[in-house]
């Protein structure tokens, strides 16, 4: 009874954990600017409550609880430290009006402030995912470091260097002004899908930790649409990951082959999560030009549309392609574009289109070696073929994608 | 910088290694090694015979030891190795986790020793 009662009080610490700990970093840190510090003070927090909470009840307001305890271990660590005195009134004001702010509904959410600090321009661009996992949801910098492929003592060094960055570095805890607003929000959007992307990358339903890291994407997601309603873009990329993740059951064969987009069997497709990316797609608003994520998003909107239509609409790829890099000519966008206009117009377009990138750039990069494999093959030049399909293999780090470019090769 | 990737298989591995050549895996690899040459980054590697044919020599207080079998005593033996010259560890990681070797078993990465100090040992 005692062990299920403590059970229940480690789920409740878990769940509030999960939804209040970006809140509540975000606010304890966004008056002092020391990230680290707001860590440990929550942290000692959340302990606390396991001691506390199967003694005397879950209280009734767990997160203003949490916010009260840390405060005064934050205030604590500060004296211990014997540093940033100066902004100790702060912390002591911040301590009497807490309680009252978190229970009333203007209890400030800083995760929007939080967030543009961690994609700051000032912070090394590798660092402003790993940041906001750890800062905005809490994950550890062990999990963190196998995601971004980094050694767990490396990430830990690299986040605490990120975050004396913020607290020294003079980062303010703020939204952008207007006219930098777009470019900001960019970084923002940028380090969210990073992380959809190694989730995604991170064998599709074989390794929990991928799927969880998708998932803690589309968390952000949501987190910064409430944040930022407005914003064609965050629906951009909400509806472009969720486009994605309701691909993900048909990602593999029973036996864990590899099974590429056109051969899924698209009643294996979460239609909720379509029709949800779809209304985020039909509800952005369109000021000026489309942003580079509502144009993925209508790509992927574009596949989906085959489980209605039975057909993929190649030609309208392609030209969201051409939109996509005139904003943005990424290798990623480049071999896409090939792709589907291989596709379209034949195997000898797409390869003329692929010929277009600097094959220095490419010596690394799978996508670009898998795709020209798919289109020589098409064309029946098989020893150029092989010879591309050994580099796509070479360079797969997916055995499943590895695998399944092996049986293609022949 | 010059990086080790050290191969690390079990016995079973090494068995299936052994088969007449017959390594499953053996596609894979070549396709590996060729992307390695490819994108400029191979200095050297090779593959080493199974553990049991290795003798390991001590020589303690003018007496010599010879012990059949490898070094350590673990239950996944070196396997073999690939030299890479790469800018950062950061990388050296991302080639390792491309190696077949770390789907079949396990790639340690470890680099090179300076380049210095290296140069003192062979004069």
């Amino acid at each position: 009874m005692n062990g299920s009662i403590q059970e229940d009080t480690h789920r409740t610490v878990e769940r509030v954990a999960r939804e209040s700990y970006g809140r509540l970093v975000a606010y304890l840190s966004s008056h002092t600017r020391d990230v680290a510090s707001a860590e440990d003070a929550l942290s000692n927090a959340l302990l606390a409550a396991l001691t506390a909470w199967p003694r005397n009840g879950v209280p009734q307001n767990p997160e203003a609880w949490l916010l009260t305890t840390a405060r005064h271990s934050l205030i604590d660590l500060m004296r211990h430290q014997q540093v940033a005195l100066a902004s100790e009134p702060t912390l002591l004001l911040l301590g009497e009006d807490s309680t009252e702010m978190i229970l009333s509904p203007e209890f400030p959410d800083e995760r929007l402030k939080l967030l543009f600090v961690c994609a700051h321009p000032a912070i090394d661009p590798a660092m402003h995912t790993p940041l906001m996992l750890q800062t905005v949801l809490g994950l550890d910098a062990v999990r963190i470091a196998h995601a971004f492929l980094v050694s767990p003592k490396t990430m830990g060094q690299r986040l605490v260097r990120s975050k004396t960055k913020i607290r020294d570095g003079g980062i303010q805890f703020e939204v952008p002004q207007e006219r930098e607003l777009a470019q900001r929000l960019d970084a923002v959007l940028e380090a969210i899908y990073a992380a959809f992307g190694i989730g995604w990358d991170d064998m599709a339903g074989v390794d929990q930790r991928g799927r969880d890291l998708a998932e803690e994407a589309i968390w952000l997601g949501r987190v910064l649409l409430e944040l930022m309603p407005g914003e064609a873009e965050v629906r951009g990329l909400l509806a472009l990951m969720l486009h994605c993740e309701a691909r993900r059951p048909a990602r593999r064969g029973p036996d864990g082959r590899f099974v590429p987009l056109l051969e899924q069997d698209s009643r294996q497709w979460s239609q909720p999560m379509i029709e949800e990316a779809e209304q985020h797609l039909a509800q952005a608003p369109s000021r000026g030009r489309t942003g580079r994520f509502q144009l993925e998003a209508a790509i992927q909107s574009v596949h989906a549309e085959r489980a209605r239509s039975g057909r993929t609409e190649w030609a309208a790829i392609a030209l969201f392609y051409e939109q996509l890099i005139r904003i943005s000519p990424t290798l990623g966008t480049r071999t896409g574009y090939a792709a589907a206009v291989g596709e379209a117009n034949g195997p000898e377009a797409g390869l003329a289109a692929l010929d277009g990138i600097d094959p220095d750039d490419v010596s690394a990069y799978q996508p670009y070696w898998a795709v020209r494999a798919h289109l020589l093959q098409r064309l029946g030049k098989t020893a150029e073929a092989a010879a591309a399909f050994d580099r796509a293999i070479g360079l797969a780090e997916d055995p499943a994608v590895r695998q399944f470019l092996l049986q293609r090769r022949g | 910088m010059q990086f080790a990737l050290m191969i690390y298989h079990s016995p079973e591995e090494f068995a299936i290694r052994k088969n007449d050549y017959n390594d499953p895996h053996l596609g894979a690899w070549r396709a590996y090694y060729k992307a390695l040459v490819e994108a400029g980054v191979y200095v050297g590697a090779n593959a080493l015979e199974v553990p049991e044919t290795g003798t390991t020599v001590r020589l303690r207080e003018g007496k010599r030891t010879v012990q059949d079998g490898p070094f350590a005593e673990t239950k996944e033996q070196l396997a073999g190795f690939i030299i890479l010259e790469l800018p950062s560890v950061d990388a050296a990681l991302e080639w390792a986790a491309r190696c077949p070797g770390a789907s079949i078993s396990a790639v340690e990465v470890r680099p090179l020793a300076p380049e210095a100090m290296r140069r003192g040992f062979t004069g």
